[in-house]
């Protein structure tokens, strides 16, 4: 059994291709995935995120809860800020990355991933018991990401005309709210935009609007790509419980300061990043024929890595991954990667492979 | 509903097959395949003047979502691969049966392709496949 996102039939309607998500009817693309990808570089696609886990939490000790189970420290955010970061467990393996957006003194809202749902809500409800706070799921939630070039302006067109001109004043990180609906200047792309989180009956409306404007519906095929050419890790790929986030990339989330914030997995990171980790992710670019994909071993000088995500970038037109190899390796050093037996050249480079304004 | 011409044979690995009158057939993918991989990126051709068995992998082509063999549909020797498929890929998602064929096989022996799948054949495979 799969559920229906509250725009499901929208996306029938589209003509999408639905395939099971983590137990979700989700699109993977509405005919061309490629044309979705260069819709949201060129101008303005939108995607079904209502599938995110999407988690309130509020009370006297919300923010010394979410001090202690979020390795970035929410004691930094003011009201109207949004946080990326990781849930760690005891050895420092990421049970969860997400984002905390604080919307009042004890109220913030956690939105984490659809794959990791059970385990995840499971594991903060475990570590809330200690705790006065509140946990609590929004009803019927939905979420429709907006991105690209375009995607600010079209939004703020369509959306309630106090909560869009409130928009147009957000900083990259902020959101604002009015009634259920709220509007985050976030996303997953690496283009500008928002992330809008909204009750199930309100989402038809919103996505109407938008596509009347001429914003592309995009399915997971293009969020994936797009996400990759950013260089944003994908739960699962780049992490999972067995990988921290030094070794993933993602050491810039965790807060270190306050030393005396005892985040779960801080003595086990601390000594990683004491010994200094032996894996690092690295971006890699193919320089022969083929397309890299996830799980292809890469061979580099210091040993074996492993590709965590590869795949064709429609916008750079070559293929590109992240792979997890020894520590050490700089930009511009060759590897090979094993492509179905084949041994094809690649370098190691910077990521993201592309960069907006 | 995909298209699924008469004139040609077809595989259980979803590709079609048409005889032409020099006694060498004309390979691709078909219709349902191609819109099951998505937008096609890459295809890494056959080699011409290799020969190869019947069922043998002799092509591969990658989809924004995967690697996919293209094999032969019956033993023969390839003669010549759709040159245009190494800049434009694509063609195999817009032109399936046409400008997006594959390779060109000369069969070892003509009669083999008397086993394959005909039109309505293939068309009640896909539909027993997607149920």
């Amino acid at each position: 059994m799969t559920n229906p996102t509250p725009l499901y039939e929208h996306h029938r309607a589209a003509g999408a291709r639905l395939v099971d998500f983590a137990g979700w009817d989700m699109p993977l693309h509405y005919g061309s995935q490629l044309e979705e990808h260069h819709a949201v570089r060129q101008r303005a696609g939108m995607f079904d995120v209502s599938h995110m886990t999407q988690l309130d939490i509020g009370g006297a000790e919300a923010t010394a809860y979410l001090r202690r189970v979020f390795a970035n420290d929410v004691g930094r955010m003011d009201i109207g800020s949004a946080l990326y970061g990781c849930l760690l467990n005891e050895q420092g393996g990421v049970v969860d990355d997400g984002i905390a957006y604080r919307f009042g003194e004890g109220a913030y809202r956690l939105v984490t991933n659809a794959a990791t749902r059970n385990r995840v809500l499971a594991w903060l409800h475990d570590h809330a018991r200690a705790f006065a706070v509140t946990l609590r799921e929004p009803d019927e939630p939905a979420m429709i990401a907006v991105q690209g070039p375009e995607a600010r302006a079209h939004t703020e067109a369509v959306l309630p005309a106090g909560l869009g001109a409130a928009a147009r004043e957000l900083g990259r990180f902020r959101h604002t709210e009015q009634g259920r609906m709220v509007v985050a200047r976030t996303g997953y792309t690496g283009e500008d935009g928002y992330e809008i989180m909204l009750s199930g009956s309100e989402a038809g409306t919103l996505w109407d609007a938008l596509r009347a404007r001429g914003v592309a519906p995009a399915g997971l095929g293009a969020r994936d790509t797009l996400r990759l050419e950013a260089g944003l890790a994908l739960y699962g790929h780049e992490m999972d419980e067995q990988t921290t986030p030094l070794e993933a990339g993602l050491g810039w989330t965790i807060a270190w300061r306050p030393s005396d914030r005892r985040f779960i997995g801080r003595e086990a990171l601390q000594r990683q990043r004491d010994a200094g980790p032996a894996r690092d992710l690295v971006g890699v670019g193919l320089q022969g024929r083929g397309v890299a994909r996830a799980g292809q071993v890469v061979y580099t000088s210091l040993g074996e890595g492993v590709l965590t995500s590869g795949g064709f970038a429609p916008t750079l037109e070559r293929s590109i991954g992240l792979a997890r190899v020894p520590a050490g390796l700089e930009p511009g050093t060759a590897v090979e990667i094993d492509i179905r037996g084949r041994r094809v050249p690649g370098e190691i480079e910077r990521y993201p492979f592309i960069r907006r304004s | 509903m995909s298209e699924v011409p008469n004139d040609l044979k077809y595989t259980r690995e979803h590709e079609w097959v048409r005889s032409e009158d020099d006694g060498t057939c004309v390979i691709g993918i078909t219709d349902h395949a191609q819109a099951e991989l998505g937008d096609l990126v890459f295809v890494e051709p056959p080699e011409v003047g290799t020969s190869f068995g019947a069922g043998d992998a002799v092509a591969v082509v990658e989809s924004v979502k995967a690697a996919s063999d293209i094999y032969a549909p019956v033993a023969g020797e390839i003669v010549e691969a759709n040159d245009s498929l190494a800049d434009s890929p694509e063609l195999i998602n817009s032109d399936p049966y046409g400008e997006g064929w594959i390779y060109r096989l000369r069969p070892e022996s003509p009669d083999d392709l008397a086993d394959l799948l005909d039109a309505d054949a293939y068309q009640e495979f896909v539909e027993a496949d997607s149920d």
